[in-house]
């Protein structure tokens, strides 16, 4: 390991074959030698759906995964820059602290899940349940999402520029939802609001970080009513 | 002296009233029915089950005699060490005695609670453990062995503190509240449990019930998976699960990859939940206990994977026949913080004892019925988070009264050990237990005493 982190350090660029090597492998060298390696760039070659691909990174790098990747890639993610050429499973990013995660393909289920902070970024559609209990992330989703999206979501911004499903926002505390497309029913205390100049500058903030094409005014704001944020006796129980 | 006249008519003298109460319609459930239709709302409360359940109390030891050799109670070595996570963890967890500090989280509890548990856990060389709303700084630097908890809310949930933690326990359950999320009242979110846990001020929070990037076993195994990998296979991973269906959910948890298992009976605390919850759902830690136990050997898994139970373990005895039953080791939370003081009618501030029935008082309730753990007004200092309040406990007297605690449970552990025979806690064995019920007989599948029966195995 320590070679192969040395001979690349000359030019800062290191291939890792998950054919050839184990995820641990992966990630022990991103966790423990990489700092020192004087590498700035890792190529993750046939990832092949492995679930915990480059999860826990605590360091500034930008990492590639040339394929598709299993469950909780970049999960805990601080500092790196991951890029997915492919699809991935469930929680990509989830409970990422910083940095940016992009999918160039779809995701599944709980994309972005308890995020704190960065970016994620999905080009194609996500599954259920993305930003569910998101905590300071921002999302953006270049196609559409599925139902329960963002709920128990509680900072941060997710941006749809396709359509949202059922229950999107369900029980939401100050995270606050973009979407350009249909929403297909609102959650418990989700409720549509007039898009401010502070959304129209965040709606573009985030479109341009994300690199999609679009503009503010087409996009509808969520957030939360706040009637769930005490007990309440006359609150419909069936919520 | 002149006893006064009673003039009243034979009729109204009491010795006449009518005065049979219902069995269905007692006055405990008047005052429920009251109370439900003037609020319309459930009460929420804190602590555990107060009814009464098949227990510990419910079994003897069989000591040595002629045909079992005793120790000799003070002279002869009786160990306590206990290890927890050899299957997987490249670190296991190695413990002075097998009693260990639930988890309790910050927000429940207040940060100097949290520094005194730590604090007495270094001192017995035994663990504690974070809760919903993430690790305090007090609580790391005051414990050796800190166990951090991943809750279905991720509230304060980081790979700094991950890394930081000594074992990461993953909370499906807990025993008062199984399939229930966790709760903390708007009056406990001041501003810096509000900022731990990415939440407004004074709101009334719910915790999340699942978690939200998994959802069955299959996913459980992956996500463990991932923790193992984000940690470099370094920490035990720890699964704790409310006490229901519990073979069939121990057995979920040892194929998810725990390296231990932590089971919570119905007797369990917590800091705030629906009174119907407490007492209606999950069942009791003896039985869940044996089933626990059951699901790992028949999983061939004793010794591979740990057992912790906890819920209602008090007292050294409730230790003793626990490992009997087959746990590692057991965790304890309510006992903890009547360690502290929680239900006395006094607090101890500036050398001297101070009267804190006039508090309880206000919060409508008494020292030995307080259970209201939930209004963050604790009058002795140990579940608030008001800066009044919260100084009536001084983490280091805190922390001297938990040690004298365990360090009594212990004691009491290795003397009945002993008296059993044994050189070590852990070889405390189910044949030196009966039972004085046929239920607790049935539950832990230990004879009932004076015969060979035990319900569902043997005769009937």
């Amino acid at each position: 390991m320590e070679r192969v982190a040395a001979r690349a350090a000359a030019n800062g660029e290191l291939t890792f074959d998950l054919g050839q090597r184990t995820v641990r492998d992966l990630n022990q060298f991103l966790h423990h030698d990489l700092p020192d390696s004087g590498v700035r760039h890792v190529e993750v070659l046939h990832p092949g759906g492995r679930h915990a691909i480059a999860a826990g990174v605590n360091h500034p790098v930008d990492i590639d995964v040339r394929g598709h990747g299993g469950y909780y890639l970049a999960g805990m993610n601080k500092f790196a820059t991951v890029t997915v050429h492919g699809n991935v499973g469930w929680g990509v990013a989830e409970n990422m602290m910083s940095g940016v995660v992009r999918v160039k393909g779809f995701a599944s289920e709980s994309a972005g899940a308890s995020g704190h902070g960065g970016t994620l970024i999905i080009e194609g559609d996500a599954s259920l349940r993305c930003g569910i209990s998101m905590k300071g992330i921002d999302i953006v989703v270049g196609g559409s999402i599925g139902n329960y999206s963002a709920f128990m979501a509680q900072a941060g911004h997710l941006l749809v520029c396709g359509d949202a499903g059922h229950a999107l926002g369900d029980s939401l505390y100050e995270a606050v939802i973009y979407v350009r497309g249909r929403i297909r029913s609102l959650g418990a205390d989700a409720r549509i609001e007039e898009m401010t100049d502070v959304d129209h500058a965040k709606v573009r903030e985030l479109l341009d970080r994300a690199g999609f094409a679009g503009e503010p005014e087409e996009f509808k704001r969520v957030a939360s009513a706040r009637q769930l944020y005490h007990w309440n006796a006359d609150a419909n129980q069936e919520y | 002296m002149n006893k006064p006249v009673d003039d009243r008519p034979a009729t109204e003298h009491p010795a006449h009233f009518s005065l049979e109460e219902s069995w269905g319609y007692d006055r405990k459930v008047l005052d429920y029915i009251r109370s439900a239709a003037a609020h319309g709302l459930y009460e929420i409360r804190g602590l555990g089950a107060k009814r009464h359940v098949p227990h510990f109390d419910d079994l003897v030891f069989l000591a040595g005699s002629a045909s079992r050799y005793p120790l000799e109670g003070y002279r002869e070595k009786c160990h306590t060490r206990t290890v927890l996570g050899t299957r997987y963890a490249r670190k296991p967890i190695e413990l002075d005695i097998p009693i260990t500090f639930a988890g309790m989280s910050f927000g429940s509890l207040s940060a100097r609670v949290k520094e005194a548990l730590g604090r007495a856990a270094t001192e017995l060389g035994t663990s504690t453990t974070t809760g919903d709303g993430g690790m305090t700084r007090e609580e790391r630097e005051s414990s050796r062995t800190l166990v951090y908890q991943c809750l279905p809310s991720r509230y304060g949930f980081n790979p700094d503190d991950l890394r930081k933690a000594d074992a990461i326990e993953v909370v499906i359950g807990q025993g008062a509240k199984p399939g229930g999320g966790g709760m903390l009242l708007g009056q406990k979110i001041n501003p810096r449990v509000a900022g731990m846990r990415t939440l407004p001020e004074g709101i009334d929070q719910r915790s999340a019930c699942r978690h939200p990037d998994w959802t069955g076993p299959d996913d459980l195994a992956i996500k463990i998976e991932e923790l193992r990998e984000i940690t470099d296979w370094e920490k035990p991973i720890y699964v704790k699960i409310g006490a229901t269906r519990t073979y069939n959910d121990v057995k979920l948890a040892v194929h998810s990859g725990a390296d231990v298992v932590v089971v919570d009976g119905m007797q369990g605390g917590t800091a705030a939940t629906q009174t119907v919850f407490i007492e209606h759902v999950g069942i009791p830690t003896l039985a869940a206990l044996r089933q626990a136990v059951e699901a790992l050997e028949e999983m061939d898994m004793r010794g591979k994977v740990q057992l912790v139970v906890s819920g209602g373990i008090r007292t050294g005895a409730d230790v003793a026949k626990a490992l009997a039953l087959g746990a590692d080791a057991v965790s304890i939370g309510q006992g903890a913080l009547m360690a502290l003081g929680c239900n006395n009618d006094t607090f101890f501030q500036d050398g001297e004892h101070r009267d804190a029935t006039g508090d309880y008082a206000r919060i409508q309730t008494a020292p030995g019925f307080c259970h209201h753990c939930h209004t963050g007004r604790c009058p002795v200092g140990i579940t608030t988070q008001d800066e009044v309040l919260e100084t009536r406990l001084d983490p280091l007297v805190g922390a001297r009264h938990l040690r004298n605690y365990f360090k009594t449970m212990n004691m009491e552990l290795t003397t009945v050990a002993r008296a059993c025979g044994k050189s070590n806690v852990h070889h405390l064995e189910r044949e030196d237990l009966v039972a004085l019920t046929i239920e607790a007989a049935a539950m832990a599948k230990v004879p009932l005493a004076g015969t060979h029966w035990i319900p569902g195995v043997n005769g009937l």
